[in-house]
C-alpha cells in the first residue's frame, strides 16, 4: 500500500484494541445511503516508477524553449542552492509555525524575508507572504479602503497599464464588498498615465490609485508626480513593482515627496521558477500606520524566557483563526516555501548581485528592441525609458506569428490584442531577462525576419481599432 | 544570528552575478527614476548563505523528522516522488503564456487528470482547479454562491450559517463575499443542533458552511436533515474539504447535498505544507453552480487539450490570480493521487480512521477524557484535560509544549474553541503503530510529571534552541524587520 506502513499483524493488533472487527466497522456512524464512492473513472495504482517516467514525458513533450515572453513571470537565472536548501524535508514538509519553539528556522526565515522585502520597497513593514502578484494587489486594494482616513470613498482607480489579469483578479476578489474600481487610461505616444487623467477624480478623490512600476507594457510611470497628486487630494498610493526593478529603479518609499504607502508585486523573479503560473510569492509592505490592516502572517521577534531573542507569529489578533467574521482577511496558508526561495535568493545575490542582474536585463531588454527594429516591418509605437520589456508592432498578426515562432522553439512575447484593440492586431509584447545571450537575440531577430519575409508585404498594416 | 549579521561589506557572490553592465547602458532612464541608496540585503559568500539556512532548517520539526499530529491539518508524508515529478525541467522553466497547442499538452493533460480524479472522488461535475489554498477556495465558492443567487433576481440573501466549530476561515470568508455571519450551535454529541438550525433558517439564507467530519472529530449524522432544510429555504450547502481525508473514497459530498466543495490538496493530496504555504484549494460544484466556476478551466478537444478563459464562461466569477493558480501543487498532487489510483484512495481513510481510532482507544484506556466518548473518532479526535488543568493546574499548552521535549509536534491545541482546554490529535494514515504507541507513552509521562511536578510542564520546552517566547512583547513593541545599525 503505497506509503501506508501497517503490517497485517499490526492491524489485526488495533482492531483488537479499538474493539471493532474490521476497518469497515470503524464508518458505521456514516449513514448507509452515503457510504457508497464510484472511483472506476480513475486509473489504478502505478509504482513511483511509472509516474515518474509519465511525468518526465510529459514534461520533456512540453520543450524548453528560449523565452522572450515576460508579461507578469520572467526567466531569470536560478543559483542551484536555493532549491536544494528550500527543498530540505525540514522546511518542504513543516506547517505554519503554531508552535514556535519548534519552528525558529521557518519563523526566522520570515523575519529576514519580512527586513528584505522592506528594505527593497523602502517601506516600514512587510508581511510573511500572500499567494501571488495579483492576489496581494487585491489585498493591498481592501487595506487601502479599511487605512483611508481622508475619505470615505470606496472607489479605486486601477490604470489600464497595470497587468490585465491583476485587474481581473482585482475585480474578483474585491467586487463583493461594494468597492467600485475605476479603469484609468493611458497616453497612446508614451504607454504610461498621465496625471492630467486624474483631474476629473479631484472633487470626489477615490480611497486609492494604483501606479504599477514599470507598467504592463514595460514603460516608466511618473512615479513622482502621480504620489503627489495621491497625497494632494487624500489618496492613498498603492505601487506594484517588480523586485528586481527594485534594485535599479526608485523604491516606491522614495516615491514623491511623502512616498508610496502600499507596495505590492509578484515575487516570483526572486529565484522562483516559471512552472506555469505557481507557486508564485505575493509580497506587500506598507507604511507603519497602515501595519494594523496588513492582512496574512507577521513573524516579530522577541526573547524567551530566559531572555534569549526568538520569533513568533505575532499580532494574531488581525486574523481568521482569532478574529473569524472581523479578521483583516480570510488568508490563512501563505507561500511560505516560496518566501524561503526569495530570501536565500536574496542572501546569495545581495544588493551588488540583484542590481548587477536588473542592469543586465535592462541592457539585454534594449538590445533585443534594437535588434528587432532593425526589422524593415518592425516598430516600437512608445517613446521613453523602460525595463525588462517592450512593446513592438510587427505588422502581421502577433497571435500568428508567435505560433511560428514556437515551432522554431521561440516563445516571442505576449500578444497584446485582446487587451489592448487599439494597438493594433500586430502588437506584441516582449522581454529579455540576464538569462538571454547575444546568440538567443541573434536568433530571434532572425526567425522573426525570415517569418515576416515569407509572410510577404503584401499584408498591409493594420490599423489600430478606435476608442478603447 | 541573521543572515544581515553576517555580513561583511564588499563580500560577493561572483558566480551569481551576469557580465557587468557599462553605465552608458543606463543613460535611456531618468536620473529621478534611479534608486539612491542600494537596499540594506546581507553582504555574504555562498558557503555562508548555504550554512545558515542549513542551520535555520535544523530548528525546525517537521513531518520528515518527527511525528506532527496537528488536528484538521492532515500532516501525512509528502512524497518525494510526487516532488520529483514536479520539479521536471520541462515543467519547471515552462512560461504560463507559452503557446498551449506547442507547449503545453504535456502539463495539461496532468492537470486534466487531475481534474476528473478529483471529481470522481467527490462526486461533483464540475472543477476549477485555480485557487491557490483553501481559503481562496472558499472565497471562490462562497462567490459562485452569490453569483448564482444574484444570477436568479434573489437578491435578498445577506446570512451565511456557520457552525460555531468551524475553521475561522469560514465567517471570514463569508464577510469578505459581502454577507452577514449566523452562528449556528452544536450538540452535546458533537452534531449542528437541528432545532436551532431550524430558527435561523429563511428567505435570507444565503447558504450553510459545514465540515464534514467537522472539526470536533466526529461525522456530521444530520447531514441529509441539514441540507434538506437549509435547500427547502432556497439556501445552497458549501463543504469545507479540510477533513477530506476521513472519507477519501468512502463518501462524497455530492451525495450528502453539498452545491460546492473546496479541497486543500496540501492535506489530502499530500503535496507539502512548506513551512505555512504554498497550498493548493481546488473547487468543484454540481450542475447549478457549474456556470459560475473561477477560469482559467482545462478541457479536451479533439486535437488536444487548452485553457478556457472568461470570454468563453460569460457567468464565471472571474480569475483568482495572475495565471494559472498553484501549478506546481497540482502536479504534486496529480503524481500522488496517480501513485494511489483508484485502490488506494480509499485506504487513505481507511488507515487514517484506524490510527486515529487506536490512539483515541489506547488513550481513553491510558485515563485521558475523550471530548466526544460516546462517538466514534473519523481522522482525528479531541481529548480535553480539564480535569488536569482543574486539579493540577496545568493547561493544554504545557502539554504541547512538553510533548516538544518529548519529540513529538503538538497537537492542535484550543482549536475548536467549543472544548476547554483541548488537543486535536490527528495521526494520518502514514505513521506505524509503533509511533503511536509512543505517542501515547509520551502523553501518559507528561501527565505523571504534570501531578508530580507541574513547574517542568509550566516552563516547557527545555530541549530546543528557544524556551516560551515573550509573546505579549513581540505583539506590545513589534519588532517585525531588521535595520541596519540595531541588534
Amino acid at each position: 500500500m503505497p506509503f501506508i506502513p501497517h503490517a497485517a499483524d499490526d492491524v489485526a493488533a488495533m482492531l483488537d484494541t479499538i474493539g471493532v472487527a474490521s476497518i469497515e466497522a470503524l464508518f458505521d456512524e456514516i449513514p448507509a445511503p452515503l457510504q457508497q464512492c464510484d472511483l472506476s473513472a480513475i486509473e489504478p495504482g502505478e509504482p513511483e516508477m511509472v509516474v515518474s517516467r509519465l511525468a518526465a514525458e510529459r514534461a520533456a513533450a512540453d520543450g524548453v524553449p528560449i523565452c522572450f515572453v515576460g508579461a507578469g513571470a520572467y526567466d531569470h537565472h536560478i543559483p542551484a542552492a536555493v532549491w536544494d536548501l528550500v527543498t530540505r524535508g525540514e522546511f518542504y514538509s513543516a506547517y505554519t509555525p503554531y508552535q514556535a519553539e519548534a519552528s525558529q528556522g521557518t519563523l526566522q526565515l520570515i523575519y529576514e524575508f519580512q527586513s528584505m522585502i522592506a528594505a527593497l520597497t523602502a517601506l516600514d513593514v512587510a508581511n510573511a507572504s500572500l499567494y501571488d502578484g495579483a492576489s496581494a494587489l487585491a489585498e493591498a486594494v481592501l487595506m487601502a479602503l479599511r487605512g483611508n482616513r481622508s475619505n470615505r470613498s470606496r472607489q479605486v482607480l486601477l490604470p489600464r497599464t497595470l497587468h490585465p489579469a491583476y485587474r481581473a483578479t482585482v475585480a474578483t476578489i474585491v467586487t463583493p464588498q461594494q468597492v467600485e474600481l475605476e479603469t484609468i487610461d493611458y497616453q497612446r505616444d508614451s504607454g504610461t498615465l498621465d496625471v492630467a487623467a486624474l483631474a476629473p477624480y479631484e472633487a470626489n478623490p477615490p480611497a486609492a490609485l494604483v501606479v504599477p512600476q514599470p507598467n504592463f507594457f514595460g514603460q516608466l510611470e511618473a512615479v513622482d508626480q502621480l504620489t503627489d497628486w495621491a497625497h494632494r487630494h487624500g489618496v492613498l498610493l498603492i505601487a506594484v513593482v517588480n523586485p528586481i526593478a527594485l534594485a535599479l529603479l526608485k523604491p516606491p518609499g522614495e516615491w514623491g515627496e511623502k512616498g508610496a504607502d502600499i507596495a505590492c508585486g509578484e515575487g516570483q523573479p526572486l529565484g522562483i521558477p516559471l512552472a506555469s503560473g505557481g507557486p508564485y510569492l505575493g509580497f506587500i509592505s506598507c507604511r507603519e500606520a497602515l501595519l494594523r490592516q496588513l492582512p496574512g502572517r507577521l513573524v516579530g521577534r522577541t526573547v524567551d524566557r530566559d531572555g534569549k531573542p526568538g520569533f513568533t507569529l505575532t499580532l494574531q489578533a488581525r486574523e481568521q483563526h482569532i478574529r473569524r467574521s472581523r479578521a483583516t482577511s480570510n488568508i490563512c496558508t501563505n507561500q511560505g516555501l516560496l518566501a524561503a526561495a526569495a530570501t536565500i535568493y536574496m542572501a546569495l545575490l545581495g544588493s551588488d548581485g540583484l542590481t548587477a542582474v536588473a542592469r543586465a536585463c535592462h541592457a539585454n531588454r534594449n538590445a533585443l528592441l534594437t535588434a528587432l527594429t532593425e526589422i524593415a516591418q518592425v516598430e516600437a509605437p512608445f517613446s521613453g525609458a523602460g525595463f525588462h520589456e517592450a512593446v513592438i508592432r510587427i505588422g502581421q498578426p502577433a497571435d500568428q506569428i508567435i505560433r511560428s515562432l514556437a515551432a522554431q522553439n521561440l516563445i516571442g512575447g505576449y500578444p497584446l490584442a485582446n487587451d489592448y484593440p487599439e494597438l493594433g492586431e500586430d502588437a506584441l509584447l516582449i522581454c529579455a531577462t540576464e538569462s538571454r545571450s547575444a546568440a538567443d537575440i541573434s536568433r530571434y531577430r532572425d526567425n522573426l525576419q525570415r517569418i515576416l519575409e515569407r509572410r510577404g508585404p503584401a499584408c498591409t498594416r493594420l490599423r489600430p481599432a478606435d476608442g478603447l | 544570528m541573521l543572515i544581515f549579521e553576517h555580513t561583511h561589506p564588499g563580500t560577493r557572490n561572483r558566480a551569481q552575478q551576469p557580465a557587468a553592465v557599462a553605465d552608458t547602458q543606463l543613460a535611456d532612464i531618468p536620473a529621478n527614476q534611479l534608486r539612491q541608496q542600494p537596499a540594506a540585503l546581507p553582504a555574504v559568500s555562498e558557503l555562508q548563505v548555504i550554512r545558515h539556512y542549513t542551520r535555520l532548517s535544523q530548528q525546525n520539526f517537521a513531518i520528515d523528522s518527527h511525528f506532527y499530529p496537528l488536528g484538521s491539518c492532515t500532516m501525512k508524508y509528502n512524497p518525494r516522488g510526487a516532488n520529483r515529478a514536479a520539479m521536471q525541467p520541462g515543467f519547471l522553466s515552462r512560461h504560463p503564456y507559452a503557446p498551449t497547442a506547442s507547449h503545453a499538452q504535456g502539463l495539461l493533460a496532468c492537470l486534466y487528470e487531475l481534474q476528473q480524479i478529483l471529481k470522481a472522488a467527490t462526486g461533483m461535475c464540475g472543477v476549477s482547479l485555480t485557487p491557490m489554498a483553501g481559503a481562496q477556495g472558499e472565497l471562490a465558492g462562497m462567490a459562485m454562491i452569490r453569483a448564482y443567487h444574484l444570477a436568479r433576481g434573489d437578491s435578498q440573501r445577506c446570512e451565511v450559517l456557520v457552525p460555531d466549530a468551524a475553521h475561522g476561515t469560514n465567517p471570514a470568508t463569508a464577510v469578505m463575499c459581502g454577507y452577514r455571519v449566523r452562528d449556528i450551535p452544536t450538540d452535546r454529541n458533537g452534531d449542528v443542533d437541528i432545532a436551532a438550525l431550524q430558527q435561523v433558517v429563511g428567505p435570507q439564507t444565503a447558504a450553510i458552511m459545514l465540515t464534514n467530519p467537522s472539526t470536533l472529530g466526529v461525522f456530521e449524522r444530520n447531514i441529509e436533515p441539514i441540507a434538506a432544510i437549509v435547500h427547502a429555504a432556497g439556501g445552497l450547502l458549501y463543504y469545507d474539504g479540510a477533513n477530506l481525508n476521513a472519507i477519501l473514497g468512502k463518501a462524497q459530498p455530492a451525495r450528502m447535498g453539498f452545491d460546492v466543495v473546496h479541497l486543500n490538496l496540501h492535506k489530502t493530496f499530500s503535496t507539502p505544507h512548506g513551512g505555512g504555504g504554498p497550498g493548493a484549494g481546488p473547487v468543484l460544484v454540481n450542475e447549478r453552480l457549474e456556470p459560475f466556476l473561477p477560469v482559467p478551466l482545462v478541457i479536451q478537444e479533439s486535437d488536444g487539450y487548452r485553457w478556457v478563459e472568461a470570454p468563453e464562461r460569460p457567468q464565471s466569477i472571474g480569475r483568482l490570480s495572475t495565471f494559472m493558480g498553484n501549478v506546481g501543487i497540482l502536479l504534486r498532487a496529480w503524481a500522488y493521487a496517480r501513485m494511489l489510483g483508484r485502490e488506494g484512495l480509499p485506504r487513505v481513510a481507511d488507515y487514517a480512521t484506524l490510527n486515529a481510532n487506536y490512539l483515541a482507544a489506547r488513550l481513553r484506556q491510558a485515563g485521558f477524557d475523550l471530548a466526544y466518548p460516546d462517538r466514534r473518532a473519523t481522522h482525528e479526535f479531541i481529548i480535553t484535560l480539564r480535569h488536569e488543568q482543574k486539579q493540577y493546574g496545568v493547561s493544554a499548552m504545557d502539554y504541547a509544549k512538553r510533548l516538544l521535549d518529548y519529540g513529538h509536534h503538538a497537537p492542535t491545541t484550543y482549536f475548536p474553541l467549543l472544548v476547554p482546554e483541548c488537543l486535536l490529535i490527528e495521526p494520518t494514515e502514514t505513521e506505524s503503530r509503533a509511533t503511536l504507541d509512543r505517542f501515547v507513552e509520551a502523553l501518559i509521562a507528561i501527565r505523571d510529571e504534570g501531578r508530580s511536578n507541574p513547574d517542568i510542564l509550566h516552563t516547557a520546552p527545555h530541549t530546543l534552541p528557544v524556551r516560551r517566547l515573550d509573546e505579549v512583547r513581540a505583539a506590545r513593541e513589534p519588532d517585525l524587520r531588521w535595520r541596519s545599525g540595531s541588534g
